[in-house]
């Protein structure tokens, strides 16, 4: 029992320590197939999306479903045993691809179905068209064994040394293509209309733009399988958008996930054999879109949620300090405070709360983590106390405000019941270079130091 | 050995016959609208328009809303089908003036979440010129943050064009136009939901466009800013009400004739046409 198990985890390391070390030369064919797809996929995908094309792709894959079956019909009733080349079958596929897109094409500028109902139109007529012959498919003698129902889920294993080459080399055709009407593709995805103005036959090159989509969709369909081709090209663009603000990044970006995701689905799939391709790969670009929606440079949920974070604390601490010293101020009376003098004063946490209105809950975690980072501490009798460092904080945070404050009531005609709520949320976006124009404007008006409040203290009266 | 002082003659006798040509291309008006008439799906917009622009004048077009404004400047362009009629830019087609004829379109009828900077998008004004497979030079990319200087935004020019404000989005959209140094400008809507700063800014350059002998024809919705801004108003309500000077044909009465009163006759016929197997 024992011995067995090993055994079993013994075989599957070494199936998976084969598979990663690429020594199946099946499984480089495979890799080095499959990756270029994902590259190119992700390059054109790139300007279908921008496009506002995505579901287009989709259409064009499920579209080549009826020709594959045409093709292998037609095939075998003119040479038996033709029907199973993959040119013939990718030709059939390419041609209703094609037929498909047209299809939408014309629904979309003579009548006046929108684009959407008339792409799921023509994607449910041809679907079921594919089905039914494929039915007709099952009942002939090869039909069974043709491998047809490969295109459907896709089974990158199955790919030889041939199909890696046409892979390759139309890969290269588009990533070339890509590059040299990069400009001519982002103005089109940009402003169409511009670009009509301009002079360029924007319905010829929309034109290229379908035909590299459906090239790739095909060249998926044997891989991937056409339920999922679509992913291939629209996933790696979708996650590169997170990263940047530039087409050229995004598309090499997304050439590069298109690229990786494939490459790892495939060693997955080698790994663990009775896992699809088509379906690892894709979820493997799934994965990575998921990282790039949450750890993406420019518009990542986390970057975009920390920076928030981080303001929102800044505000809070400094609110916070704020509050310490001017619940002490009054125990000063007339005299100066210092950073040494705003030491020696215990802070009661009661009266500290009476100080603002805190929402719920985020006036203890303020506390803590000011104790945290020891700008308060706490005393022997459970109080609190500023340490240098907080007092030096807490005076800048109130000259700050106290400046800003003068500043409205001086040079705006801002009530000055207000003006507290006024300067809250300003002050704590001024920079040095601000608060010392700030400064020289207010010259007149300051007395050295810390300037008073002009306008009664909220809870300072419980003292 | 005959034939080589031919071709020399040929040669001496060719620069004064072109010169001639440009002469008379120069001379002819920048546009030049002859018995105009647009339809979308049946229903005409535009009735047998005739117009003929001054050269170096600014120009508004007015009307109210769905009075075939954008239509007329589409039709222009070859953007929208002529059901019948023609256009002629400095005395030719479009299709041979194009280099000489700018477009800056409505501010709203791109996507903005559109990843490119201000500089690339005003570099797209120069694309036929840079030509196919070539990729934007630095002598370009000049040109472009000098058209970006022209309308006060060269410190954006790198900044994604999310980030800009409607206003500065105009302006960047005018200098994809200046980009292209041309002789006549389209503009739909150049003051639309722009802020007073982007208007002062645009039409000092509208002036400075004048002042070097170009064409603008704007789409205008501000009827009070139409005198200050304009030397010529086009009035416009799916048939030309009236074209000329500012002082002259911006009247009340024209002005009435242009939004008061339903053109009764015209919306019956447009009605007919659009459904004519229904009655």
């Amino acid at each position: 029992m024992c011995d067995s198990s090993l055994l079993a985890v013994d075989s599957l390391w070494e199936l998976f320590a084969r598979a990663i070390s690429l020594r199946d030369y099946n499984t480089r064919v495979v890799l080095g197939g499959t990756t270029m797809l994902g590259i190119s996929g992700g390059l054109v995908g790139t300007f279908l999306v921008l496009r506002k094309r995505a579901l287009a792709a989709d259409v064009v894959s499920h579209a080549a479903l009826p020709g594959i079956a045409v093709a292998f019909l037609l095939a075998e009733r003119l040479a038996p045993g033709s029907g199973r080349s993959t040119s013939v079958l990718l030709f059939g596929a390419f041609a209703s691809g094609l037929l498909g897109m047209a299809m939408t094409l014309a629904i979309r500028r003579w009548t006046r179905i929108k684009e959407d109902a008339a792409l799921a139109i023509v994607l449910g007529l041809f679907f079921g068209l594919g089905m039914a012959l494929f039915t007709v498919v099952q009942r002939t003698k090869t039909g069974n064994a043709a491998g047809l129902s490969n295109f459907i889920f896709g089974k990158a294993a199955s790919m030889v040394a041939s199909d890696v080459w046409l892979i390759g080399v139309v890969s290269v055709v588009i990533a070339m293509l890509c590059c040299g009407v990069f400009k001519e593709f982002s103005l089109l995805c940009f402003d169409e209309e511009f670009a009509a103005a301009r002079g360029y036959r924007t319905m010829l090159l929309d034109w290229l733009l379908t035909l590299m989509a459906v090239t790739v969709t095909l060249i998926g369909l044997q891989s991937v399988g056409l339920l999922l081709v679509v992913a291939l090209l629209l996933i790696p663009p979708t996650a590169a958008r997170f990263w940047t603000n530039d087409l050229k990044v995004m598309s090499w970006l997304a050439a590069a996930i298109g690229g990786v995701s494939c490459a790892g689905g495939v060693v997955l799939s080698a790994a663990f054999p009775k896992l699809a391709a088509g379906a690892v790969i894709v979820l493997s670009g799934a994965g990575l879109f998921v990282v790039s929606l949450v750890f993406g440079k420019e518009r990542g949920l986390w970057p975009k949620w920390s920076l928030q974070h981080q303001f929102e604390q800044r505000i809070g601490r400094s609110d916070l300090l704020r509050a310490c010293y001017e619940l002490l101020e009054p125990i000063h009376g007339s005299r100066e405070t210092t950073q040494e003098s705003l030491t020696k004063y215990e802070i009661d946490d009661l009266e500290l709360l009476a100080m603002r209105q805190w929402p719920s809950g985020r006036f203890q975690k303020l506390v803590s983590s000011a104790v945290r980072e020891r700008l308060l501490e706490t005393n022997s009798t459970g109080g609190y106390q500023l340490t240098l460092r907080g007092a030096a904080e807490a005076r800048d945070a109130v000259r700050r405000h106290r400046l800003w404050e003068i500043y409205l009531l001086t040079q705006t005609d801002l009530d000055p019941r207000l003006v507290d709520r006024g300067a809250d949320g300003i002050e704590h976006v001024l920079d040095p270079q601000q608060l010392a124009d700030l400064e020289r404007q207010l010259d007149s008006h300051l007395p050295q130091g810390i300037p008073p409040s002009p306008h009664p203290i909220a809870g300072a009266a419980i003292n | 050995m005959n034939e080589s002082p031919v071709v020399d003659q040929e040669a001496m006798q060719e620069p004064p016959t072109r010169m001639v040509a440009i002469d008379a291309v120069e001379s002819a008006s920048p546009i030049l609208i002859e018995d105009v008439t647009v339809a979308y799906h049946r229903r005409p917009v535009l009735w047998n328009i005739d117009y003929q622009a001054p050269s170096g004048k600014l120009i508004a077009i007015v009307g109210p809303n769905g009075s075939g404004k954008t239509t007329l400047i589409k039709a222009a362009l070859d953007l929208v089908p002529r059901a019948a009629g023609q256009v002629l830019f400095f005395g030719e087609p479009y299709g041979q003036q194009r280099h000489r004829v700018g477009y800056v379109p409505q501010r709203t009828s791109v996507d903005w979440d559109f990843p490119v900077s201000a500089l690339d998008v005003v570099a797209m004004g120069m694309y036929r010129k840079i030509g196919w497979l070539r990729p934007v030079s630095r002598k370009y990319r000049e040109a472009a943050k000098q058209a970006l200087d022209r309308v006060g935004m060269v410190d954006f020019a790198n900044r994604q064009i999310n980030q800009l404000s409607g206003g500065q989005q105009q302006r960047v959209f005018l200098a994809r136009a200046l980009a292209q140094n041309a002789n006549l400008y389209f503009m739909d809507e150049p003051f639309a939901g722009v802020d007073a700063a982007t208007e002062r800014a645009i039409v000092d350059i509208l002036r400075q466009l004048r002042e070097s002998g170009k064409t603008v024809i704007a789409v205008h919705h501000d009827l009070q800013t139409v005198h200050e801004y304009f030397d010529e108003v086009v009035l416009l309500n799916m048939r030309l009400i009236a074209a000329g000077p500012t002082a002259d044909v911006f009247t009340p009465d024209n002005l009435r004739k242009t939004y008061g009163g339903k053109l009764a006759l015209l919306d019956q016929l447009g009605e007919k046409m659009a459904q004519p197997r229904s009655r």
